[in-house]
């Protein structure tokens, strides 16, 4: 027995990877599961459950599966172009933080117009957060996995002197968080009294809206030849920097949208714990997905149902809720080499 | 006019006269990639003091041969015997403590350190706090002297020229006590003279007793320099030859497995300028001059071969057609209107088709379909996108036409380019290039690493753009393609470029002469044209 490069890798293949690596991550993790004493099928049977049982448990799934289908597109649309945005999580509080400047009175107009206005004023901070390690990039070739991932820390720590001084809440008890947003610029709800908010429609929009760009537009057909070889790219003509720079600021303005939609959407106002990482998680869904932008969709409620089914178990068995966090690390791992294996096929002899 | 192969010295008689001992066999030697059969069955044997030319063309499966007999590879069966005694498989330490040494195509130097401990590194104890450079240097200079490899040995081997590089290589070899030399297409990289000095080196080592393994495509320095000579098409070794009981015409057919005509350029009058650089410089990043002060003018109807060593500024000057590039100073001009500022787009869309040297990581996006990648020069062409949506049908079946017009052959406009072979990758990029009527064709290494049926297919097709009215930039190494395809001549030598010479006034000699930078004999030629 032994590997042999496949020379095309079948659809089937192609789609079976992921879900054998989501399998693979599961059953390593019930070795954790098994260790802490909790009986591994009634953990994970509780785990579903969390994620999709109820109409609540559904709702809050597709919640928390909003800004991961967002950060996720983002990761997508940059690593596609061979462009390794690590930086989705500053970009996401950048974005938030133009929500709630923009969205805490400073504009007044009425609700339709207010909340597409703030939204794109997020992905706009968004993205020109990302133009600068883009231009860095292009210009001189600093590798933008160092900067993009340092400016997330940057943004951080410029959130957090926002949030201690100019934005503090005056009504807020002296606790590091902005004023809420003006009512008009809400979000309006999906399903009464869920959390569930439109951010989700206009995340699934972007992803059905992204597939058609890329199958369908020269747009899309530029980004996937710089991706795979802008060497041959820039032989034939297309310009390469600039598409650079276009990917990058749709990327930035994606993770970017995510942060606005989260304060609009869900929160209403800005801390510095909008995001549990939200921008890293975008990484794993785009690996998880393989880059495609409706893949993103499939692979964000995996993630996001995992995180709330492991909140719902943590409760009625002893078993941690950072095993969550485990489940999804080895789902990329497993992805990896899930990827890998589908490049090649077993022979015999 | 004919080749001569004057620069080239006479063969050494043969010797594999069945007296000399046999000192390297290969019994039944198979290797397998995938499905690609690149050895079956091989059998040869090397006498003492022979040199055995391998003859194939490009993925016959001589490197592969090689690289098993130095232990790169494991042969999925068959045996080696060297000195009578069995090597074993896939160990190049075992390869060289048997006596064989290799002197790779892309040679294994280090740059930053001098010759000296290029050649002496890894033959020294590695628990031996100092070396013995003194005892090192009087054996490298010792085998220099006796078999004519000039070398300094305190030279920065980054300071070295090709040919000077080749003898270290050598010497490596030697220096490690090797009876058996391979030399894997060692002239690709020489002019006419150095290839002439190697096969003088080659002739004192046979003396010596050492064996030589060769691998060449290229006829006439079977003729030159080998006593026997093997022949492998496909995997298989089809004939082994005493080089003196054979001919040219023999061989090629044997190499190809049927017969062959040399392209035959019908004559033509030049017509007006398509594309004219006048004192055109480009210079490095770090302010070298790449191309230097170059003249040239390239007419309708006629085809410029730019001849030289690799290196010395042709990747430069396809790039500034390309639009690559521009120009530092001076000027360049296509059909009379300046394009100093000309990115490729605009190349293209003034009427150059533009082959460039390297199919796989310039020409084409492996990746992505035939259709996409036939498109991509002309993707914004009203044919093929509408308000930026892309015309995916109209695009697919223009992809059809073009695949069948140049004979592409492939599953269809969808399937993966990087799934192409060389020459229908080439096919590819000439139908993306010379279905739309150019002015200018620059290639650049047109038939590098194509076989035989796909070279003679680029020329006739190259030759009926020329009929056709477009002007050819012709860049090559290959001497052979110059001479055949070229009505002028220019050579490149540091960035400097040649008067374009009449191709039947000048000959390989003369080419040599100015590839290695003796333009003093420019006079001579150009007034006797």
């Amino acid at each position: 027995m032994r590997l042999e490069p496949r020379n095309d890798t079948p659809l089937a293949v192609r789609l079976l990877a992921p879900v054998a690596a989501v399998v693979a991550a599961l059953a390593l993790c019930a070795l954790l599961i098994a260790w802490t004493g909790a009986p591994v099928l009634r953990a994970y049977g509780l785990l579903i459950e969390g994620a999709v049982g109820s109409r609540f448990a559904l709702t809050e799934t597709l919640t928390r599966a909003t800004p991961l289908i967002l950060t996720g597109l983002a990761a997508a649309v940059a690593f596609r172009a061979k462009l390794w945005n690590i930086g989705a999580e500053g970009q996401l509080y950048m974005g938030a933080l133009a929500a709630v400047v923009l969205g805490g009175g400073m504009l007044n107009l009425p609700s339709w117009l207010l909340i597409p206005a703030v939204m794109l004023a997020g992905m706009a901070a968004g993205g020109v957060t990302l133009l600068g390690p883009a231009v860095l990039k292009t210009r001189f070739g600093v590798d933008e996995v160092v900067t993009t991932l340092l400016l997330n820390f940057v943004v951080l720590l410029l959130v957090s002197m926002l949030l201690e001084g100019a934005l503090k809440d005056p009504m807020g008890m002296g606790w590091p968080q902005s004023a809420p947003v003006d009512p008009a610029a809400e979000l309006p709800k999906l399903v009464e009294r869920t959390r569930l908010h439109a951010g989700l429609a206009v995340a699934l929009g972007l992803a059905v809206l992204l597939w058609l760009i890329d199958t369908r537009t020269i747009w899309g057909y530029e980004n996937r030849a710089v991706g795979a070889n802008p060497r041959a790219a820039a032989f034939a003509g297309m310009p390469v920097s600039w598409i650079m720079l276009r990917t990058a600021l749709l990327s930035g303005g994606l993770a970017g949208l995510a942060g606005a939609s989260e304060v609009l959407g869900l929160k209403g106002y800005l801390t510095l714990d909008l995001s549990p990482g939200f921008g890293y998680s975008g990484i794993v869904v785009a690996m998880l997905a393989q880059l495609h932008p409706l893949g993103v969709v499939g692979a964000a409620l995996f993630i996001a149902g995992i995180f709330v089914g492991a909140d719902a178990m943590s409760r009625a068995m002893p078993v941690p809720n950072y095993i969550a966090d485990v489940l999804v690390a080895t789902s990329l791992l497993c992805m990896l080499v899930a990827g890998l294996l589908a490049r090649y096929r077993l022979r015999r002899g | 006019m004919t080749v001569t192969t004057s620069a080239m010295p006479t063969p050494v008689a043969a010797r594999a006269d069945g007296k000399a001992e046999v000192v390297l066999r290969l019994a039944g030697i198979t290797k397998r990639f995938g499905p690609l059969l690149a050895n079956d069955s091989i059998s040869l044997s090397l006498r003492a003091g022979e040199v055995l030319a391998l003859l194939g063309e490009n993925g016959a499966g001589k490197t592969t041969l090689m690289n098993i007999l130095f232990g790169h590879y494991v042969a999925d069966a068959g045996s080696i015997e060297a000195f009578g005694r069995p090597l074993p498989p896939g160990s190049p330490r075992a390869a060289l403590q048997a006596g064989i040494g290799m002197v790779h195509q892309h040679f294994t130097l280090a740059d930053n350190l001098s010759v000296l401990d290029n050649v002496a590194v890894g033959t020294e104890r590695l628990w031996r706090p100092w070396s013995d450079r003194g005892t090192a240097k009087r054996r490298l200079l010792d085998l220099a002297g006796r078999f004519g490899l000039g070398v300094r040995p305190d030279a920065l081997v980054g300071d070295l020229s090709v040919g000077e590089r080749q003898r270290v290589e050598i010497l490596k070899a030697l220096f490690r006590d090797a009876r058996i030399l391979i030399l894997d297409e060692p002239t690709a990289v020489l002019t006419p003279q150095e290839s002439a000095g190697l096969f003088e080196t080659l002739r004192k080592l046979t003396a010596d007793g050492l064996a030589v393994v060769f691998i060449s495509h290229k006829m006439n320095e079977v003729f030159a320099a080998s006593d026997t000579v093997a022949v492998l098409r496909a995997g298989k070794l089809v004939a082994t030859h005493a080089t003196a009981s054979t001919d040219r015409e023999k061989l090629a057919e044997l190499m190809v497995g049927r017969a062959v005509k040399p392209p035959s350029p019908a004559p033509l009058a030049p017509g007006e300028p398509v594309l004219a650089l006048s004192a055109v410089t480009v210079k490095s990043d770090h302010g070298r001059p790449l191309l230097d002060a170059v003249d040239l003018t390239i007419r309708r109807h006629q085809v410029v071969g730019i001849a030289g060593v690799s290196g010395n500024g042709q990747t430069a000057l396809a790039d500034l057609v390309s639009g690559l590039i521009h120009p530092d100073a001076g000027h360049a001009a296509l059909k009379g209107e300046t394009v100093d500022r000309a990115d490729p787009a605009a190349m293209v869309r003034r009427g150059v088709a533009r082959i460039p040297e390297d199919r796989h990581s310039a020409g084409l996006v492996g990746a992505m379909a035939v259709w996409e990648n036939l498109i991509a020069e002309r993707y914004r062409d009203p044919a093929f996108s509408r308000l930026g949506v892309l015309r995916r049908g109209a695009a697919r079946a223009y992809a059809h036409d073009v695949i069948d017009a140049f004979d592409v052959r492939c599953p269809g406009p969808d399937a993966r380019t990087q799934l192409l072979s060389g020459g229908n990758m080439q096919k590819l990029i000439l139908g993306r290039t010379l279905a739309h009527g150019p002015d200018l064709i620059l290639a650049s290494q047109p038939t590098r690493g194509l076989d035989v049926g796909a070279v003679s297919y680029v020329h006739g097709r190259l030759l009926e753009a020329r009929a056709a009215g477009a002007g050819v930039l012709l860049i090559s190494e290959d001497l052979d393609e110059i001479l055949a395809l070229a009505d002028s001549i220019a050579v490149i030598h540091h960035g400097r470029l040649t008067p374009l010479l009449p191709h039947d006034r000048v000959s390989v000699r003369q080419l040599g002469l100015l590839m290695a930078g003796h333009w003093d004999i420019l006079p001579e030629i150009v007034d006797a044209a």
